[in-house]
């Protein structure tokens, strides 16, 4: 690619990448120098390092990305050890180059946690999370079955706190944050969400045991209140959802009848 | 062929307002303890495919899904921003079902079939009922009640919204829904996995090939219908407010197994977008219409003006769209606001390093309300936009243009939403139903959940009940000719180890399709794009340089396949844009415009759906019509002035 004369404030930096050809292999670091505008989001420096490398005839380094506008979940990457990089409340895909200077050094990894595999370079399978959700993350109303959507009031507090737990975009950031790897805040978001609606309340317990139950099933770790995973989230899911959470599977193990 | 073959198949001596529950009375029904019988495959599981999928294994049918990204939840529709039109009258402020089916049909410019919009209206009431009953977090007002929003000039405030994320809760409400039955065993959900083919058996679509994109390996799946649910082709344009991956593969592997492509050129192009800031741009980012409420779009008056913005005095300041069109304001509709920012910057008047850029200025709005009004109302977005350009909209004003948003064509599909290759029905922006030949604001999620909800559910019966189905089997001759001829593409594609690679290709498609037909076509464009995207076909499987293997992850053989796919669409959809000899909604060719410069229909000529049939490669497609009639609403000019 040339460069025209808007672009003469490139940087150049030098990228160490893991690499890792699929889920049995080890692993390791490759470094790269990669020219980047400023105006660059940081996956497009991904995007021009991996053009440069296929001219060369290497393979592009896999990275899971899809939106680009920071709400689908699928980006990822610890940065310099951060997940989603140094930016507050900021997804991989809108963290932008003007953080980063001329001659920076970066290292990129992929989000590590014993439940969520390495699938390929920087791509990881977060099924876990689906079987999280699928143990009991939804309300069950069969469709056409619903009441008149007035029927029932929700009061706005009520409703702005669900909607702030519901934000979750469910890429993982706070268990690659968390040193236990726990997936303590993804799984309160979904409870706490259902657990303050009134349409929630018919499987409020059941709900909080059984995915709780599904979480400790995949592997992640437990809540030693480090709360690493709410700095990391780009959403800014507190947590308060997991003292939420913890509330009613609590109280879920004392009075349920299942 | 005979044009026998496009019937619509709506309800015919029935009342509009009675039609769809007098359809639903007429179709057949499958009992419950024969639902299991049958299996039904989704692709795709954004609003249309996750609501599908999961309605249809809560009655009883056997599902399998699948999706290409890791998990069902990351289907696109999760970026829908704004919200979802429903005919609820909650506000008392005049609203019907019979005023949401006219604006829709009016918004469209007299291009949809009116049936369907109608039963759109009839649904939207009843999907919002069931996103609540699952705990989708719409906005409430004080009282517990759900608050609504105007939104695309409707006169009626009927848009329910989820803060600037009603699209990714719609889908989590789906999403969760469709849990719900892949956890009691009856959808079995396959993600990281492309359909790369529809299998015909006897003229039926009875399968798929589906491509695991973690091994490489082909797998085929047979089933008793085939449910397409797998976006818009918005990406052929390569810069677009698309997600990546979307892609036009799976509709375009079942039209070229014999469902009919309809009115590919209806494109929206979205007016408010974050500029392109170089040559590594990967996406463009949409910015929500409602900043047009308080922000003013100007461009300076004289060319070549390189004064900073607030340097500009307002005499030197041209805002062409109060001046164009004094009652609407900045407030017409997307298609003529997009119009008018190319026209002014093919004047050299455009603003930015790129000069593809116009100002979109809140300096007048803080004044008169004061910054934390303005932020209240906007703060996220100039958080987003200063994030992105590293720019600040309260001091500079932003710097917008338009992007491509949504495709309102897509397959042809009759009344049931079945094409016309029986067993293959497409839902949401996959098929070309609904929005005619423009799409307003607020309805892509209604559309979606409403096909996936409410009327596949219904209608899928006309073609499981009828026909006595004959088992078949993947071990039919049909299978393996498709998982072949599969292989072979995908190999072809590994064996080129050309010079170029996918992004060169797809970034140089994207830019004839929108440099000939984007905003503004006519016939000289049209014709040479024709050549142009032939020629770098040819050139693609000359010299597009793809690396690595099969048998693993390989996002850029991936990539490579939709290119390649992508490649061939665009030629029908540059060829039904030289057919159309009219404007209408998002498909505006110069030829056709009033003295005022504004789209000019030709009623007599083109009130139909064009369908496309593919006779083969390298052959011309046949056209197939289906007339529109308007019944129910006066054809008419629209006019913003």
């Amino acid at each position: 690619m040339g460069s025209s004369s808007t672009e003469t404030k490139m940087m150049r930096l030098n990228v160490e990448i893991w690499r890792q050809a699929g889920p049995s292999d080890g692993g390791g670091f490759e470094s790269y120098k990669v020219e980047a505008s400023p105006d660059m989001s940081f996956l497009e420096m991904l995007d021009v390092l991996n053009e440069k490398l296929m001219a060369d005839g290497r393979e592009g380094i896999a990275f899971d990305h899809d939106c680009r506008e920071g709400i689908c979940g699928m980006c990822s990457l610890v940065i310099n050890g951060q997940p989603h990089g140094p930016e507050n409340e900021t997804t991989t895909c809108q963290l932008h180059m003007r953080n980063y200077k001329d001659g920076d050094s970066i290292t990129i990894e992929p989000f590590r946690a014993t439940a969520f595999p390495i699938v390929k370079d920087l791509v990881i399978d977060r099924s876990a999370f689906d079987r999280i959700l699928q143990a009991g993350g939804y309300i069950s109303v069969n469709t056409g079955a619903a009441p008149d959507a007035h029927a029932v009031q929700v009061p706005k507090v009520q409703a702005d706190l669900a909607m702030d737990a519901a934000a979750c975009i469910g890429c993982g950031a706070c268990v690659a944050a968390c040193p236990n790897a726990a997936a303590m805040l993804f799984t309160a978001a979904k409870v706490s969400q259902l657990a303050l609606l009134p349409q929630g309340q018919a499987e409020r317990s059941s709900r909080a045991i059984a995915m709780v139950d599904q979480m400790d099933k995949e592997g992640f770790g437990a809540c030693t209140n480090h709360y690493e995973c709410m700095a990391a989230c780009p959403k800014g899911i507190t947590v308060e959802n997991i003292a939420r959470m913890n509330r009613d599977h609590l109280r879920a193990s004392f009075t349920s009848r299942d | 062929m005979s044009p026998a073959t496009l019937d619509s198949k709506v309800p015919t001596g029935v009342p509009l307002a009675d039609a769809w529950t007098r359809h639903k009375f007429d179709l057949p029904l499958v009992n419950p303890s024969n639902r299991r019988k049958f299996t039904v495959l989704v692709v795709g599981t954004g609003l249309a495919g996750s609501s599908a999928a999961a309605s249809l294994a809560e009655m009883g049918y056997n599902v399998k899904a699948f999706c290409i990204q890791d998990s069902p939840r990351r289907a696109h529709s999760i970026a829908a921003q704004g919200g979802i039109n429903a005919a609820k009258n909650y506000k008392s402020d005049g609203d019907s079902v019979h005023r949401l089916f006219y604006d829709t049909v009016k918004g469209g410019d007299y291009r949809a079939r009116e049936h369907n919009v109608h039963r759109l209206a009839e649904a939207s009431v009843s999907i919002i009922d069931q996103c609540v009953a699952q705990g989708v977090p719409f906005a409430r007002e004080y009282g517990g009640l759900l608050d609504n929003r105007s939104f695309g000039g409707a006169q009626v405030s009927r848009t329910f919204y989820a803060r600037g994320q009603t699209g990714q809760q719609l889908l989590l409400g789906a999403y969760g829904a469709l849990n719900r039955q892949i956890s009691a065993g009856r959808v079995e959900m396959k993600t990281r996995c492309e359909m790369v083919d529809v299998v015909n058996v006897d003229g039926v679509a009875r399968g798929i090939i589906t491509r695991d994109l973690q091994t490489g390996e082909f797998e085929r799946h047979a089933g008793d219908a085939v449910l397409l649910c797998t976006g818009g082709y918005g990406n052929v344009f390569y810069l677009s407010t698309n997600a990546k991956a979307c892609n036009v593969t799976a509709a375009w592997r079942a039209h070229k197994r014999g469902a009919y492509f309809a009115n590919p050129c209806y494109t929206q192009i979205h007016p408010t977008c974050i500029p392109v800031s170089g040559h590594y741009q990967s996406k463009l980012t949409l910015m929500s219409e409602s900043l047009r409420n308080d922000g003013r779009v100007w461009v300076p008056k004289t060319q070549g003006d390189t004064r900073s913005p607030e340097q500009i005095p307002d005499a030197d300041r041209d805002y062409y769209l109060e001046r164009r069109y004094p009652s609407f304001g900045n407030l017409v509709p997307r298609d003529v606001a997009s119009r008018n920012a190319k026209a002014v910057c093919d004047d050299g008047k455009g603003v930015g390093s790129t000069g593809l850029a116009v100002f979109l200025d809140f300096r007048d709005a803080i004044q008169r309300d004061g910054r934390d009004t303005i932020a209240a109302k906007y703060g996220n977005l100039f958080q987003m936009y200063e994030r992105i350009t590293g720019e600040d909209p309260y001091s500079v004003p932003m710097r917008i243009f338009p992007a491509v948003h949504y495709t309102m064509g897509g397959l042809w599909v009759d009344y049931n939403l079945q094409s016309n290759l029986p067993g293959l029905f497409v839902l949401g922006e996959a098929n070309f139903s609904d929005h005619g030949a423009n799409r307003l604001g607020a309805s892509a999620l209604m559309q979606g959940l409403a096909d996936g909800y409410f009327v596949v559910p219904a209608t899928i019966t006309s073609h499981l009940a009828g026909a006595s189905m004959q088992a078949v089997s993947t071990s039919d001759d049909a299978f393996a000719e498709a998982e072949a001829a599969s292989r072979d593409r995908f190999q072809k594609l590994l064996s080129v180890r050309g010079s170029r690679s996918v992004d060169q290709f797809h970034r140089e498609l994207g830019q004839i399709c929108w440099d000939k037909c984007g905003m503004a076509r006519n016939q000289a464009g049209l014709t040479s794009a024709l050549s142009e995207i032939r020629a770098l076909r040819e050139a693609y499987w000359q010299d597009v340089n793809v690396l690595g293997d099969g048998a693993s992850l390989n996002q850029n053989l991936e990539h490579a396949g939709r290119v390649a796919d992508f490649m061939e669409f665009a030629e029908l959809m540059v060829g039904d844009a030289l057919h159309r000899e009219e404007s209408c909604g998002g498909h505006f060719r110069e030829e056709y415009q009033t003295e005022e410069g504004e789209a000019q229909r030709n009623d007599e000529a083109f009130t139909y759906a064009a369908a496309w049939e593919h006779k083969g490669d390298g052959q011309s497609h046949e056209l197939h019509k289906e007339s529109l009639t308007f019944d129910n609403v006066k054809l008419t000019t629209r006019s913003y002035k």
